[in-house]
């Protein structure tokens, strides 16, 4: 949409001169307006990578969103080298792996069988095909805690129990709710006539999803990676009750070296490590941001 | 796709028994919240002490909320059928996972070396269920301690409170001078644990067995109940405004830094302590809570052993053995704050309140005022504690009245059976 | 072949979902404290639930917690989406900052979100050193207020997203009726109320549906921020589940808690499907 508050506005209400200045103050409003919750929105964000720069006498003499007067990443080599969680002293680094190899897999699954399910849902009619998406759908709302232990006693019958597989096969699970709502919603977008045009010149199943729908729809599977990703990065939950300690994500190592329940609190440590578990979601997040807004606009407001 | 897994699957296979013949040949898995610096390092020495006996240590920390999370991975473990070899519990914990019947069995090695002989009674009955040990104990803490800063009380002209009155005595003159009396933190543990010390030193070792370890009604419903929820009240008073929520070792700090007089708080606190370079004993003064002197109120981490199959048993043998070494007790509790669970590690190399704890530890033995402690885990089972922390905490954030709080009590706990 | 690949994906949401689901709802009709036993006990669970103080706290906290966070991060998400239609400079900035706290997990921000709202520590104590010293900001402390502070964590978080949701809603509003409107001489809060806004219904539906399932499954926020407390004045539905079920062995009251919650689900979101897909165009 291209409406513009102000010139054109501007141009309705008044003519001649004034129409400057009212631009000129129309734009002033529009930025202040985001101007300000916008440094509303970044304080925390700021707040920790100011004090994961300062040495804790600084921080505990001063304030938490003031600047640091000296810049220091000992913090930030400390926690991602040698700091101790639990009797291993090696720092997040070996967690950071251990979260890749959980989360590519579990991401790459998920989108992929999302967009199956997303295609047949989509294009493919058949008796209680909407019925059935709806109950995949419902799958999203189930609060994740009640299917700790069932989930447990499944994991333990498939011998994955405690295996990084068998984190990935959970997330792939409640993660397949999500993309194939996405994908399906996308699909539905696309118009019908291409497909049955595809499908009268002999395209089979498989070609109609490779050559045909697979080629559009990169805003949607951006938008499902950048859910899943983000989704699965973040988790602790899962992480904290099916993996074993040498293969726990890096969110249940940031939990441990924060959340200790005796010992002093050495703030800027913990702000650095809370900055390095986060960075690859917010890499993700900015790099990815505008496309994510198109996938959303491409399809999935759209319903 | 379906080969490819097929494949991973092999490769992961082969890969697990490959390496299982490169490490030791024994291992042991041991889930704990243990991972702030000093406790790590007080299993480091654990870690140490197996691998030189040949048994290779594969970590399991989960931190948070005092156990509750290692908890709740506890159960998904078990539930997979997948329990770890060992996992830090607290002694009601062990109860009641000895009564699922999922503990396992270390009598063989407890008779071989006399551990019977060197705990004590209260700690072993819940290390030792029908006559087997299932579970070693670690340390031996004392939550029923005040915790005070020596030069603010010297400034002021203050003595160390006995009683609850001479507390309140005490507490009034430094807000009068605008110190704020007591460090505390709002979290039910920590409100809680207070509330024990008051029960406590108002009704004495008699009435704290009856009221809380046998949750009597009379005694629950008696007047000296409602006089302890109006004892918290007025403590209530003698806390700073922004008390909520805060870590209890942020409460110490403003101890140490002189922002408030004195702090209600477990010898783990000296860890705090000993790390801004104070003297425990000297600069910050460790006496028993008001009115609890004679009575030993505790609370113990205890390994509990699961079942495992028989080529691990050794290397589980192996592991309960070190904890129960003294050599072990005394390493970890040196750096844990805490004095060890064996009663004949010498105390020489303590700091002078731990050493004040061994010595009131043997007399409290003698006099059976050695009690579990409400507020960490010995007391009652979960779910009865945990219907006690919700009235304890709702009364000091609130202005429920103490015949109200009483009531709440008494209905919340028949609730929770 | 349409069957052949829906199949394991139906069969896995029908075991971890629905089977689940339902193996819940069972253990709420027993007597399970620690691990599942099945031994029946009716519909006594329910009652204890509604009986348990903590329980009821944790419903009307779901309610103002719920209804506050739609409101505030639908009209805050939709006010942003506005300003950001205007072409402005730095969009990508701008989105990109709106956007970031919904890549962060509470286990990362909690922190630092506690000493925002600490009065000892944050916003308050700023304000008091830069001079202003009859400032109070004091909800997290307050057990009236401190659920008011989760609403704000939770806003902070979510109104990002449904900014962007609402922004390519704004995007796909056929600019012909626009323009139409802006010729007829219609003032331009009467084509945003008028027309644009009833046009982004199927956006606002999905964000609803985004928000409401945050919401009922706000759990990280609460143990972030408060863990409770003060009291137990913060409780939400999610916590209260969690902690009967681990920490106080009292599973079957988890489950029964967990069925209510589950129930009170369906009964928002199955309108909302049922409308949905019976609304669309067949393909």
């Amino acid at each position: 949409m291209s409406l513009r508050l102000d010139a054109e506005s501007a141009a309705i209400l008044s003519k001649g001169t004034d129409i400057k200045v009212t631009r000129i103050l129309g734009r002033s409003f529009i930025y202040g307006c985001l101007i300000i919750p916008a440094a509303v929105f970044l304080a925390p964000l700021v707040s920790m990578i100011f004090t994961s720069l300062k040495s804790m006498d600084e921080i505990r003499s001063g304030n938490i969103l003031s600047f640091p007067k000296a810049i220091t990443f000992e913090a930030w080599k400390h926690v991602w080298h040698s700091a101790c969680i639990g009797v291993t002293c090696g720092g997040l680094k070996g967690y950071f792996g251990n979260s890749f190899l959980i989360v590519i897999p579990a991401t790459l699954l998920s989108v992929g069988f999302g967009a199956l399910n997303g295609y047949i849902f989509a294009n493919w009619r058949f008796r209680g095909d909407n019925i059935l998406f709806g109950l995949v759908l419902f799958g999203c709302f189930i609060p994740l805690q009640i299917v700790l232990i069932p989930m447990a006693g499944l994991l333990g019958q498939l011998k994955l129990a405690g295996t990084i597989p068998g984190l990935v096969l959970v997330h792939v699970v409640y993660g397949i709710c999500f993309t194939t709502m996405f994908f399906r919603n996308y699909f539905v977008t696309v118009p019908a006539e291409i497909f049955k045009a595809a499908r009268i010149d002999g395209a089979g199943f498989w070609a109609v999803f490779f050559r045909i729908l697979l080629p559009i729809s990169w805003p949607i599977v951006m938008v499902s990676i950048i859910w899943q990703f983000t989704g699965v990065w973040n988790d602790f939950l899962f992480g904290v009750s099916f993996a074993a300690g040498s293969s726990q994500p890096v969110t249940v190592a940031l939990n441990n070296l924060v959340n200790t329940s005796t010992g002093t609190k050495a703030y800027n440590e913990d702000m650095a490590a809370a900055m390095i578990a986060a960075l690859p979601t917010i890499i993700i997040y900015v790099a990815a941001g505008r496309y994510f807004l198109r996938g959303l606009m491409a399809g999935a407001v759209k319903g | 796709m379906r080969l490819s897994f097929k494949i991973t699957a092999l490769t992961a296979a082969l890969s697990a028994s490959v390496s299982g013949h490169a490490f030791a040949a024994e291992s042991v898995e041991v889930l704990h919240w243990w991972t702030s610096g000093g406790e790590a390092a007080a299993v480091g020495v654990l870690k140490d002490d197996l691998q030189k006996k040949g048994v290779s240590w594969q970590d399991m920390p989960v931190a948070g909320g005092g156990g509750e999370a290692a908890t709740t991975t506890l159960k998904a473990r078990v539930a997979a059928g997948n329990p770890p070899t060992a996992a830090q519990l607290l002694g009601m914990a062990v109860n009641e996972w000895s009564e699922q019947g999922l503990l396992g069995d270390l009598t063989s090695v407890a008779q071989k070396e006399g551990w019977d002989k060197v705990v004590p009674d209260q700690i072993k009955q819940f290390a030792v269920h029908d006559g087997k040990w299932q579970a070693v104990p670690v340390n031996i803490h004392r939550p029923n301690w005040l915790w005070i800063n020596a030069k603010v009380f010297k400034d002021n002209g203050l003595e160390p409170p006995k009683t609850w009155d001479e507390f309140n005595a005490v507490a009034e003159k430094l807000k009068a001078k605008g110190i704020t009396p007591l460090a505390h933190g709002g979290q039910p543990w920590q409100d809680t644990t207070i509330f024990d010390d008051v029960v406590l030193g108002l009704g004495g070792p008699e009435f704290y067995k009856k009221a809380i370890i046998e949750l009597d009604e009379t005694a629950l419903g008696s007047d000296t109940m409602v006089k302890v929820f109006d004892q918290m009240r007025k403590i209530r008073g003698y806390v700073d405004p922004n008390f909520s929520g805060r870590d209890w070792n942020l409460a110490t700090g403003m101890v140490l830094k002189g922002d408030a007089a004195m702090q209600l708080m477990g010898d783990w606190a000296k860890g705090e302590i000993v790390k801004a370079g104070m003297k425990p004993g000297v600069d910050i003064l460790c006496v028993t809570a008001p009115g609890t002197e004679g009575s030993f109120l505790f609370n113990t981490d205890f390994l509990a052993m699961f079942p495992v199959g028989a080529d691990k048993v050794d290397a589980q043998t192996k592991l309960a053995s070190s904890v129960m070494s003294p050599e072990f007790q005394q390493a970890f509790n040196l750096v844990k704050g805490s004095i060890p669970a064996r009663s004949d590690v010498p105390g020489d190399k303590f700091d002078a309140c731990a050493q004040k704890s061994m010595a009131d530890l043997k007399t409290a033995e003698k006099a059976g005022t050695l009690m579990g402690s409400l507020a960490h885990g010995h007391a009652e089972p979960a779910s009865i504690q945990r219907a006690i922390f919700d009235v304890v905490t709702q009364h000091i954030n609130s202005d429920m009245s103490s015949k109200d709080a009483v009531s709440a009590l008494i209905s919340s706990i028949q609730a929770a059976k | 072949m349409p069957a052949i690949v829906l199949s394991p994906s139906l069969a896995v949401i029908t075991v971890c979902v629905y089977g689940f689901i339902a193996y819940t709802a069972l253990l709420s009709f027993t007597g399970s404290k620690m691990f599942a036993n099945f031994t029946f006990v009716g519909w006594r669970q329910y009652g204890r639930l509604f009986e348990n103080p903590r329980w009821i706290t944790a419903i009307e906290n779901m309610a103002i917690f719920g209804c506050l966070y739609i409101i505030g991060a639908t009209c805050l998400g939709l006010f942003i989406a506005i300003l950001i239609d205007q072409r402005i400079r730095f969009e990508g900035v701008f989105r990109a900052v709106f956007l970031y706290p919904m890549a962060l997990s509470f286990v990362v921000t909690g922190v630092i979100w506690q000493w925002l709202l600490n009065p000892g520590l944050g916003l308050e104590h700023m304000m008091r050193e830069l001079g202003w010293d009859s400032f109070s900001f004091q909800w997290l402390i307050e057990p009236d207020r401190a659920i008011y502070t989760i609403v704000i964590a939770g806003v902070w978080q979510v109104t990002g997203f449904v900014m962007a949701l609402l922004l390519a809603g704004l995007r796909g509003v056929d600019t012909e009726i626009l323009r139409a409107a802006r010729i007829d001489g219609a003032p331009i809060h009467k084509v945003y109320t008028r027309i644009i806004i009833p046009a982004l219904r199927p956006a606002f539906l999905t964000v609803f549906v985004i928000e409401a399932h945050l919401a009922i499954k706000s759990y990280d926020l609460v143990v972030a921020l408060t863990k409770g407390g003060p009291g137990v004045s913060t409780e939400l539905p999610s916590t209260f589940m969690y902690s009967m079920t681990f920490t106080r062995n009292e599973l079957a009251v988890g489950a029964a808690s967990a069925t209510v919650m589950l129930v009170t689900l369906a009964s928002i979101i199955i309108p909302y499907l049922y409308s949905e897909l019976r609304n669309e165009p067949a393909t």
